[in-house]
Order: C-alpha cells, then sequence, then structure tokens
C-alpha cells in the first residue's frame, strides 16, 4: 500500500475579495522528502503554506498534512507537525528553557527535559539557555526558534526562509542541521526560500509558484537543464520575469 | 503525545498557557509592582475619603463598609477582565500568536489558561491592598461573610466573559484595538451600580444595568451592609447571568477565530 503523502494540495484555491492568491493548485509531497516552494514576492507562498498549517480556510479544494485535512481536523496533524518563521518571535522576556518548557508542554513532549537538553547539545543552545530570548543575537534566535520547531521530533516540518537574515557561516550551519534531521527521522521539510543556493543544495524537489499556481516542478538539476540555464537562480529569474521554457 | 486529554481538551496544554505567563510575572518585578500599585492606590483613596465622611459625620455611618465594598469588588471585576486581557495582548506585542495558533493548543485551551492566568494575577494584584485596608482604615471585607465568595465568582465569570469578547475583537482588529482592550470594562461603571444603587439611574436604563451580573452583586453587598441581608435571590440570578455571558463570550471567540481564519486574519495578527 502508497504511504499516505506527507503534504498535499488537491485544488487548493484561495481568494481574497474574489482575487485569487492561491488558485487551484495540486501537489503531493511524499514522506521523508525535502521540498522548498519557490516564488517572487505574491506568487501565493505565504498563503499556500498558512493553508497547509491550518491558519487560512481554503477557498475552495483540500490541503491535507499526513492525510488530515487542515480545514476541518487539523488538531489531528498539529501535534506531529511544527514550523518555523523568521517573521514570528517567541517571547522575549522569557529564556530559551523556559519557552522550551512552555511550547514543549504545549506539545505534550515526553520526558522533556531530556528532550531539551538534547537540543541544547544539537543546537548549541547550552550557554544560552538561562537567557532572555531578547538578548540573544539574530543567530543565537533562529537557533532557539530551530529548537522549539524540533521540540516534538515533528514528522513534517515547515519553515518560512529558515535562514533569512542570518550570515552565510550560520545560515549554512542551520541548512546542515535540517538536512541531518531530515535524513535521520525521515521527517518531511517544506519550506519556502529566496535563497536559491540553499534550495538547490537542500532539496530533493522544488515545486515554483508564479501568480498563485504552480508554474513548474521538479528536482534542480532536472529544472537547471529544462530551462537550459546556468544556475536555480537563472531559472528563477526566467519564470519570473514570465519567459517561456527552453 | 503524552497529555492529560478530555475530549478535544488537555489539561497539560492548559498549564503550559498559564505557565508561559507566569514566567513572564516572575521575570519582571515591575509587572508585579504594577500589578499591585493600582488597586493599592485606588483603595487608599477611597479609605481616606471615607475616614474623611465618617470623621465629619455625614450620617454614613456605613461609608466605610459601602465605598471601600465597592471598590474592593468593582476591583475584583476589573483585575479578573484585565488579567485576561492584558494576557492576550502580551501575545500580540511578542509575536507568538502564529506559533500558538499552529501548536496543538486548541482555542478553548487559550481561553482556559488566559482565566487560570487572571485568578493568579488578581489574587496577587489584590491581596496586598485588601490586606492593608485592615491596619490603616479599620475595614476587611472579609465581614461581608461568606456571600463574598459568591460576590468574586460572580466578578470574575463576568470579567473573563468579557475578557473572552475583547479578545475576540483583538483577533478581529489586532494592536489597533489595544487602547479598547484596557477601558472597554470601564463603560459598564456607570450602570454597574457600583457607588450607587441601580434605582439612582433613569427608568430607562434600569433594565440595561440589571442585565449585568454585576448589578446584583453590589445591590447584594449594600443589602449586607445596609440591612444586614443577605439576598441568595441576586446571587443566583448573578450567576445564571454570567452562565450566558460565558457561554456569548466563548461562542463569539470561537466564531471570530473561524472568521479569522476564513479571512487570513491570523497571518497578521503578527
Amino acid at each position: 500500500m502508497d504511504q499516505v503523502p506527507a503534504l498535499e494540495a488537491r485544488g487548493l484555491t484561495k481568494h481574497f475579495d474574489q482575487v485569487p492568491a492561491v488558485n487551484e493548485i495540486s501537489f503531493a509531497v511524499p514522506q521523508g522528502s525535502i521540498v522548498a516552494l519557490l516564488g517572487g514576492n505574491g506568487a501565493g507562498k505565504t498563503t499556500t503554506i498558512s493553508m497547509l498549517l491550518g491558519l487560512l480556510l481554503p477557498t475552495s479544494g483540500t490541503a491535507r498534512v499526513l492525510g488530515h485535512d487542515m480545514a476541518t481536523e487539523r488538531f489531528k496533524a498539529l501535534p506531529v507537525m511544527n514550523f518555523s518563521s523568521p517573521y514570528v518571535d517567541l517571547p522575549g522576556e522569557l529564556t530559551v528553557t523556559e519557552n522550551l518548557k512552555v511550547y514543549g508542554r504545549l506539545y505534550g513532549v515526553p520526558a522533556l527535559t531530556a528532550r531539551i537538553e538534547e537540543l541544547a547539545a544539537l543546537l548549541q543552545l547550552n550557554d544560552v539557555l538561562k537567557r532572555r530570548v531578547r538578548e540573544l543575537s539574530a543567530g543565537q534566535k533562529t537557533r532557539v526558534a530551530l529548537a522549539k520547531a524540533l521540540i516534538n521530533a515533528p514528522k513534517v516540518l515547515i519553515l518560512d526562509e529558515p535562514t533569512a537574515s542570518l550570515d552565510p557561516d550560520t545560515g549554512d550551519w542551520v541548512r546542515g542541521v535540517l538536512s541531518e534531521y531530515a535524513l535521520s527521522s525521515q521527517a518531511t521539510i517544506f519550506f519556502a526560500s529566496h535563497n536559491m543556493l540553499e534550495v538547490e543544495r537542500m532539496c530533493d524537489d522544488i515545486l515554483m509558484m508564479k501568480a498563485g499556481k504552480i508554474h513548474d516542478r521538479g528536482a534542480p538539476k532536472d529544472l537547471i537543464q529544462k530551462y537550459g540555464r546556468a544556475s536555480l537562480e537563472e531559472v528563477f529569474l526566467h519564470i519570473a520575469r514570465g519567459e517561456a521554457a527552453a | 503525545m503524552n497529555t492529560t486529554r478530555v475530549y478535544g481538551f488537555s489539561f497539560t496544554r492548559v498549564y503550559a498557557m498559564a505557565l508561559r505567563y507566569l514566567y513572564l510575572l516572575r521575570r519582571s518585578p515591575m509587572r508585579i509592582i504594577e500589578l499591585i500599585y493600582w488597586p493599592f492606590m485606588n483603595l487608599a483613596v477611597w479609605g481616606f475619603i471615607t475616614a474623611y465622611l465618617r470623621s465629619n459625620t455625614f450620617g454614613i455611618t456605613q461609608a466605610a463598609g459601602l465605598f471601600l465594598g465597592a471598590v474592593v469588588l468593582w476591583e475584583i471585576l476589573i483585575r479578573s477582565n484585565l488579567g485576561m486581557t492584558v494576557a492576550f495582548v502580551e501575545e500580540f506585542f511578542s509575536r507568538n500568536l502564529g506559533h500558538l495558533f499552529i501548536s496543538p493548543l486548541r482555542p478553548h485551551e487559550l481561553l482556559v489558561g488566559c482565566v487560570v492566568t487572571s485568578l493568579v494575577r488578581t489574587i496577587v494584584s489584590l491581596l496586598p491592598a485588601i490586606l492593608g485596608l485592615v491596619p490603616l482604615f479599620g475595614y476587611s471585607i472579609f465581614d461581608l461573610g461568606a456571600p463574598l465568595i459568591a460576590f468574586y465568582l460572580i466578578l470574575s465569570m463576568f470579567g473573563w466573559a468579557f475578557g473572552m469578547f475583547i479578545m475576540a475583537i483583538l483577533i478581529r482588529w489586532g494592536l489597533a484595538a489595544e487602547a479598547f482592550a484596557w477601558a472597554a470594562m470601564f463603560a459598564i461603571m456607570p450602570i454597574a451600580g457600583v457607588y450607587y444603587p441601580i434605582a439612582a439611574l433613569p427608568d430607562w436604563l434600569q433594565p440595561v444595568a440589571w442585565a449585568l451580573p454585576s448589578a446584583y452583586v453590589f445591590e447584594g453587598m449594600r443589602a449586607i451592609v445596609l440591612e444586614g441581608v443577605v439576598r441568595s435571590d441576586y446571587l443566583w440570578r448573578g450567576l445564571a447571568l454570567d452562565g450566558v455571558y460565558l457561554a456569548l463570550g466563548i461562542a463569539i471567540f470561537q466564531w471570530t477565530f473561524h472568521i479569522a481564519r476564513k479571512r487570513g486574519l491570523l497571518l497578521n495578527a503578527n
């Protein structure tokens, strides 16, 4: 029997005041894969991710996570998924440990203290565990956000620009941690990014969005070859500027 | 995952939310000082006014009981309400709502978490001022006896119900409605019968006042202080009205949450 997809959109549509932000997109992301959602500003990435998280109800169609419809039964999927975005903060007045304890309990994590120690070691957070989140540097905050996103050892991890505002070294380190996590836990990672190098390095598959639709899909190398370009960035620009495939 | 679940309700998640707000309180001595400061100042001012009225024999022998009792009960209502809405406003300021709403935390668990926080904040806020009244002005709210428990319950539940309504407004309009969150409860003060009986209001306004649970508490308090009578009918009516307001508060919050998911308001909540 085939495994249920980690993520699945079927005819997924969202209109805001009759204006389509996402227009009848369909795709499936197999379990254990790393898939990127690419597209220019206003392409519909955030809207798509929001529907997959259950934060936004579709106008029509369905968004499913591990087979659960996120419009009607999101509480069946939410305990085994997680999310991180540089645009959503953790409470700055709380220490790193306090934040992780709160979220650990929200996700019902067993042996929470041991899990926090494990994540602190993995993400090099031991020195900052007792510090307030607001006092941390951008790189440290990203690592804390990642610890929160991994607190429940999610089967599905959704990320919005995971390395935005990080220096190249920290960005590279974060990509390494994520790739290692996906490999070791067979988790699915689905992320939106504007960093083409990141996408090329991490992803098995790419969904290219444009004007609310899935414009193209494929492995990074296949897309580069298909469009006859030298890099994924050139492919992105090619699609964003509305030129036809080679 | 190991959570204590009862029909889609997890005590562990409620505890997590209460813990989140209590960590915040513990981390910030200024917040605790502010919590205690306002009720204490309010009660001190009214304490001196009533002491003045008594010493000048204006014929209001029960002035201390009437005014200070009213202020303490009003503070219970206000603190219960603010304890809930301020906790929610904190989530906007910390840009944390996105994380909460994609966690397994259900909207009704968030509400209960805020209620628990409100209970703790109200006690921390009011207990020093209430105890301070005894040595300073020779007044103890506990002289009201067992009905005080019912008064506390009625006012707290009304404050929470009103808080849920304000939380719904915050979800709909975000921090643009922050000022409303702080001030909304004060809007009922003129008709709540805090310092004067409901009968002092114009005839057309009295039914509106009696539709609020708080009216039964303040009238009940006056019946005890002035007549020495416990009006249990007032207590039951107040509690019954609370049931209606709580059901309305929960329904409005849940409905607004659904609308927010439809319109994408949760995306902008940060």
